[in-house]
């Protein structure tokens, strides 16, 4: 089950979930280890295998680094559901077979810390916590499949 | 149908009569900007794929410039990726240190920029190169090595947003404030997903250059694009730096095309605009926030680092000297030289300035120029988000060329104003 992690803010962008000082790599473990630094330097330390991120509107505005895709892969965040997301991070999320939800008024339906378990192509967000249903409106096909291959290259590769 | 130019470039891209907003499309690419940041990761993709073509080695325009020339080992590596797969696949138009700048200046400079193309690059203020009436976004690796190897990408076709800039601009006031006051208007994010068209007599009298700095900045209000249309300056600038292939189609939107909202400024009744931390929609007129002190001052970048922002900041700073730490990055070689043969250098030197080899360096918070705990800048660059030109406490303020240099002299946020006769 994956546990919530909640911050009540918008316009996250990419430079706190990665900074530029770290963009002289793309080793995924190294980047890894500073995701959301400059928001919450306790964020790679707290993340287990598949918690997921709720956050406000614009998620991820900002360059069009997909390193912070990767950083957050690499931290084994599960998924980041927000009320709205940047379009280069929403696109560099699919095409990296990483699941993006948006969400109406996310930080308000789950609380910091929650249980939750998603079905992606349902749509539904079971909080455990609360013990109450949220339904999303899931990612078209197209998007579904490219995730559910590992991502866009993945997706052309298999597809040719 | 009426259609709007975006519209009607992402059409004939689409090989389609018309496209709708909303309609996927799968378009053919032009042009593809590749810098070091994000393109050694889609080389590494497509080996790792195990694709080892390129569509077309003429159309892929390669400049390391954020870490160049590079700043510590791990950057070298990059760098070195950049180069031997460059070199591999025989790219015409690679820039290497000596040659490289600031990637979106110098691709219209260097002439690979044409109205009615259609060019992506790995980086997000790739938008930029809509002042010379194209199609161009931002993307990140996965569709950089998609684009780099197909030279195809699909896109949703973006409603477009009219922004009308009335009026003419006042003394003092430059594009960097007008666009700064349209994202104040807008939000960071009040031009999600769309192209913004920018449109009105304001424009007429700005340079090329100038036009840059304001489509630049369009994903600071989340656009897809940032696009203004051609007309006599545009051809100007195309016929002194065009190389090789002058012909391009010229597309305009159509009279009773549909916009999904109108954003008016009237130019005339602006003043100079500051965005506070952390936000670059965060402007506030000069008279509100004048007074504040700074640490460091820094004129560069693909938002204003071209020889017009340099000759405006030489012009407050000719014959004084400045009260802070002062960084002037000329954004591509050739405006370096031209700087330098204008004697801008020598102004630049006289006040106390340190100029640098193009780079993008501390606008991101590379090098050349990080801030400390509690520092602030005065940047005329195009994000003050937390951390970006160093510490997570250090604090951006952007500002306009002549704002950069007037507040450089008095050490703290300065109308530019009182320094123009
Ligand atoms: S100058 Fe700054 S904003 Fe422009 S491309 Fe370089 S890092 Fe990005």
């Amino acid at each position: 089950m994956a546990k919530a992690h909640v911050y009540k803010r918008d316009h996250i962008n990419t430079d706190e979930i990665i900074p530029a000082r770290y963009l002289n790599t793309d080793d995924v473990d190294e980047l890894a280890k500073h995701c959301m630094e400059d928001l919450d330097a306790e964020f790679a330390g707290k993340c287990s295998h598949g918690d997921v991120i709720v956050a406000g509107d614009d998620f991820g505005c900002g360059s069009s680094r997909e390193h912070a895709v990767w950083a957050l892969q690499g931290a084994k965040v599960g998924a980041v559901i927000a009320q709205s997301f940047a379009r280069i991070f929403y696109r560099n999320a699919i095409n990296c077979g990483f699941y993006v939800i948006e969400l109406e008024d996310a930080v308000n339906k789950i609380a910091d810390g929650d249980e939750i378990e998603i079905d992606y192509a349902a749509g539904v967000i079971k909080n455990k916590t609360a013990g109450k249903d949220i339904n999303f409106t899931p990612l078209p096909d197209f998007a579904l499949e490219i995730i559910r291959d590992g991502g866009l290259l993945e997706h052309i590769k298999k597809n040719r | 149908m009426a259609m709007t130019i975006t519209q009607k470039i992402l059409a004939r891209a689409a090989g389609k009569e018309k496209v709708v907003p909303g309609e996927l499309i799968n378009a053919a690419i032009d042009v593809v900007m590749c810098h070091d940041v994000t393109t050694p990761p889609a080389i590494s993709m497509l080996k790792a794929h195990g694709i080892d073509k390129v569509f077309d080695p003429e159309k892929i325009i390669v400049t390391p410039d954020h870490f160049q020339p590079a700043k510590d080992i791990k950057s070298a590596e990059l760098h070195k990726r950049l180069d031997d797969w460059a070199k591999e696949k025989g790219i015409k138009y690679y820039y290497p240190v000596g040659r490289a700048g600031v990637c979106h200046a110098l691709l219209p400079e260097q002439g690979h920029i044409r109205p009615g193309e259609v060019i992506v690059g790995g980086d997000s203020h790739t938008c930029t190169y809509g002042a010379f009436a194209a199609f161009s976004t931002g993307i990140g690796s996965t569709d950089l090595a998609a684009a780099i190897a197909t030279g195809q990408l699909w896109f949703k076709v973006p409603a477009s947003m009219k922004i009308v800039l009335k009026g003419s601009i006042p003394a003092g006031v430059y594009s960097k404030d007008v666009i700064l006051a349209v994202i104040k208007e807008t939000g960071v994010d009040g031009a999600l997903y769309k192209a913004m068209e920018f449109v009105g007599p304001a424009l007429k009298n700005m340079s090329a250059e100038a036009r840059m700095t304001i489509t630049n900045m369009a994903i600071e209000a989340g656009g897809k694009n940032g696009i203004i249309g051609f007309d006599k300056t545009t051809k100007k600038y195309l016929d002194e730096h065009l190389k090789g292939d002058a012909e391009y189609t010229v597309y305009e939107s159509d009279a009773d095309a549909e916009y999904e909202s109108v954003v008016e400024i009237d130019c005339s009744r602006l003043e100079p605009i500051v965005a506070l931390p952390h936000l670059p929609s965060n402007g506030k007129p000069i008279s509100q926030c004048a007074g504040i002190k700074m640490e460091q001052a820094y004129i560069g970048s693909c938002t204003n680092g071209r020889i017009e922002d340099l000759r405006i900041a030489a012009g407050i700073l000719k014959g004084r000297k400045v009260a802070i730490r002062t960084i002037v990055v000329p954004a591509t070689p050739a405006i370096w030289k031209q700087a330098m043969d204008e004697g801008l250098f020598e102004i630049f030197y006289e006040a106390g300035c340190v100029i640098s080899a193009p780079t993008c360096g501390a606008c991101l918070g590379g090098f050349m120029g990080i801030l400390a705990e509690g520092q602030k800048c005065v940047s005329t660059t195009n994000r003050n988000f937390v951390g970006r030109m160093g510490h997570p406490r250090s604090e951006v303020y952007l500002v306009s060329p002549a704002t950069a240099a007037a507040s450089a002299v008095e050490g703290k946020i300065t109308d530019p104003r009182t320094y123009i006769v």
